[in-house]
């Protein structure tokens, strides 16, 4: 187990190591650069900035000297936040992204699975057709869309929580849900499709012959296996909600790093945009690493080291 | 049991199925045809903003005083195209780097999927932004000197359907891949390879036809996908451009000027429903497909 861990962290150093050379020289060769506008700016003091921002010199010697900088926990500063560092920034809107993203997280998890596994056990009823009818719905509508449609009915139409903000427990209700929705539906219908085929299964059938209560066959023996799947989708899916989402931070006026992710590129900012991808994969591998673990422990058949 | 019945026969007792397959027909056909039936200037900004729903525009008026009407109908024509060029894009892209990956196995296949991995690990709303930053000032200056400047309004669709179809594409590897896999080590492709076949020929006359029902089944999931993935763009400003339209623009657009006090419903509504039917028929026709087409249930 632990030289499992240990693999598998040292395959995180190299995935972030390709993921931060590939953006520090795609953000190169894109056109443009960081610092320009409308009017061109005086040739010394653009060189003045370059050299500021450490931009300047042969590109390999520049991409050798930010690795340094990384190994040391300094993401260097953004060049349109001037003068904040890109560390300060994360550390002022990750845990605002990351506050809303596990409360989506769970929605969507229990949510996902409570749904998925009633429809399953009331296969071809209208509780079935309603749960899976809703979260189509759920997947084909945009969280644009979902957004300021919970906006108007229960902001407005309905005025019993806040139209947007950040601070207070109300403000997170609306704003979780419609981050969570899009995932719910889809962990249901994972749930759904995975149950049913572990209900024809011959244990089932000798946990129901023995006697069990329908309820404990399928939320204690089925579920069990059936959940399976979900698990392992719960690693992007973490990675996803934890980094925030510009949509839902932009409709609802949360002050999240989601945003970033944007404008980063679009403002040409190389160490922001690397600093956030570099958390995004870092999360990435770290839960689908808790991921693998959690499996041995669900399914004993599954050994981690072979 | 009954003998198997064809998928075809599947598909067509499948009512969901059927049903959206006509709502996609009826869509296309209002999106090719149904501008062409609207008056003259019903695209034009006129003075007539934020007319409500009424018998001569029967979808309302938006914010510059155009039909929305029209626009939903040119916004069915984009996002359709765009959503099946750009699934067509990934499904080229994806069978080929999967049959390579898969077929070449051993080394090959161990570093293409390691390259997969790690794409997979940049968040896919940086990859687009990267590759639509990048490619769009390209394409737009190779067309001005290549005297296609009429055609420049429309440069943008296409880098949306080149770079949708080049970050969707990675599930679609794997699958192929995954597909390859198993039909590689089967008796036919050894026979196929004894008699001294091509791997040319077995790679498109055996293997192809074996997992192209599987792609395809996967195409029609990517389409709603694409159309979705360019709504969101539209909504950060780095999609279709105005005039043009694409349901995500309409939508983004009411978004902005929906608010407590003026509640102009119908430029949040009527784009909604018109996306959210289209995405449902082609999830519903995806999932028929799927049932219908599954080697699982068809044993």
């Amino acid at each position: 187990m632990l030289r499992f861990i240990a693999t598998r962290c040292l395959g995180l150093i190299v995935i972030l190591f390709c993921v931060v050379t590939i953006t520090f020289f795609l953000v190169r060769l894109m056109p443009g650069g960081p610092f320009d506008r409308e009017r061109k700016l005086p040739e010394h003091i653009e060189k003045q900035l370059l050299a500021k921002y450490k931009l300047d010199g042969p590109l390999a010697e520049q991409y050798i000297n930010y690795l340094g900088d990384l190994v040391h926990g300094d993401l260097r500063l953004s060049t349109k936040y001037r003068s904040r560092s890109v560390n300060e920034i994360l550390a002022d809107s990750l845990p605002v992204s990351g506050l809303l993203g596990g409360i989506a997280f769970c929605v969507a998890t229990i949510g996902g699975v409570f749904l998925g596994s009633l429809a399953a056990a009331e296969q071809h009823t209208w509780i079935d057709r309603t749960a899976m009818l809703a979260a189509l719905f759920a997947i084909s509508l945009p969280s644009f869309v979902i957004g300021p449609l919970l906006v108007l009915v229960f902001a407005i139409y309905v005025p019993v929580l806040p139209v947007g903000g950040w601070g207070t427990l109300q403000s997170l209700i609306l704003p979780s849900i419609t981050l969570a929705a899009p995932y719910a539906a889809y962990i249901a219908r994972l749930t759904r499709a995975s149950m049913l085929e572990i209900l024809t299964q011959d244990y089932i059938r000798t946990a129901r012959a023995k006697g069990l209560s329908e309820n404990a066959v399928i939320y204690k023996h089925a579920l069990r296996v059936a959940i399976l799947p979900v698990v392992s989708f719960l690693g992007p899916l973490a990675a996803n909600l934890l980094t925030g989402s510009i949509v839902v931070e932009s409709i609802f006026s949360i002050p999240g790093a989601g945003s970033f992710f944007v404008n980063s590129v679009l403002n040409r900012d190389g160490f922001l945009l690397a600093g956030v991808v570099i958390v995004y994969c870092t999360l990435l591998v770290l839960f689908n690493l808790i991921v693998d673990v959690l499996y041995g422990f669900l399914d004993r058949r599954i050994t981690l080291y072979d | 049991m009954t003998k198997s019945q064809s998928p075809w026969t599947k598909l067509r007792r499948n009512p969901a199925a059927v049903a959206s397959a006509i709502i996609l027909i009826v869509v296309a056909l209002a999106a090719i045809f149904g501008p062409g039936f609207l008056p003259a200037g019903f695209g034009e900004v006129t003075r007539n903003s934020f007319l409500p729903p009424s018998d001569q525009h029967p979808f309302g008026t938006d914010l510059n005083g155009r039909d929305l009407l029209y626009r939903v109908l040119l916004g069915a024509r984009i996002s359709m195209i765009v959503g099946i060029a750009g699934a067509l894009v990934s499904f080229v892209v994806g069978i080929i780097y999967g049959m390579v990956a898969g077929y070449g196995g051993g080394q090959a296949d161990s570093i293409m999927m390691r390259f997969v991995d790690v794409l997979y690990a940049i968040p896919r709303l940086i990859f687009l932004l990267v590759l639509i930053s990048a490619l769009d000032p390209l394409l737009r200056r190779g067309m001005e000197t290549h005297g296609l400047q009429a055609l420049i309004g429309y440069s943008k669709i296409v880098i949306l359907i080149l770079c949708l179809g080049l970050t969707e594409w990675l599930t679609m590897a794997r699958i192929v891949r995954g597909q390859v896999l198993s039909l590689k080590s089967q008796q036919f492709v050894l026979a196929a390879r004894s008699i001294g076949q091509s791997h040319f020929n077995i790679i498109f006359q055996h293997l192809l036809p074996n997992l192209i029902g599987v792609a395809l089944v996967y195409l029609t999931l990517t389409v709603p996908a694409v159309i979705l993935d360019e709504s969101f763009l539209s909504f950060l400003g780095v999609g279709v451009q105005a005039p043009l339209a694409s349901w995500g623009l309409l939508l983004s657009d009411a978004a902005q000027v929906i608010n407590p006090v003026k509640g102009y419903w119908w430029l949040l509504v009527f784009p909604a429903i018109a996306m959210s039917l289209t995405l449902l028929a082609l999830n519903f026709l995806g999932d028929g497909l799927r049932d219908a087409l599954d080697p699982r249930q068809r044993r």
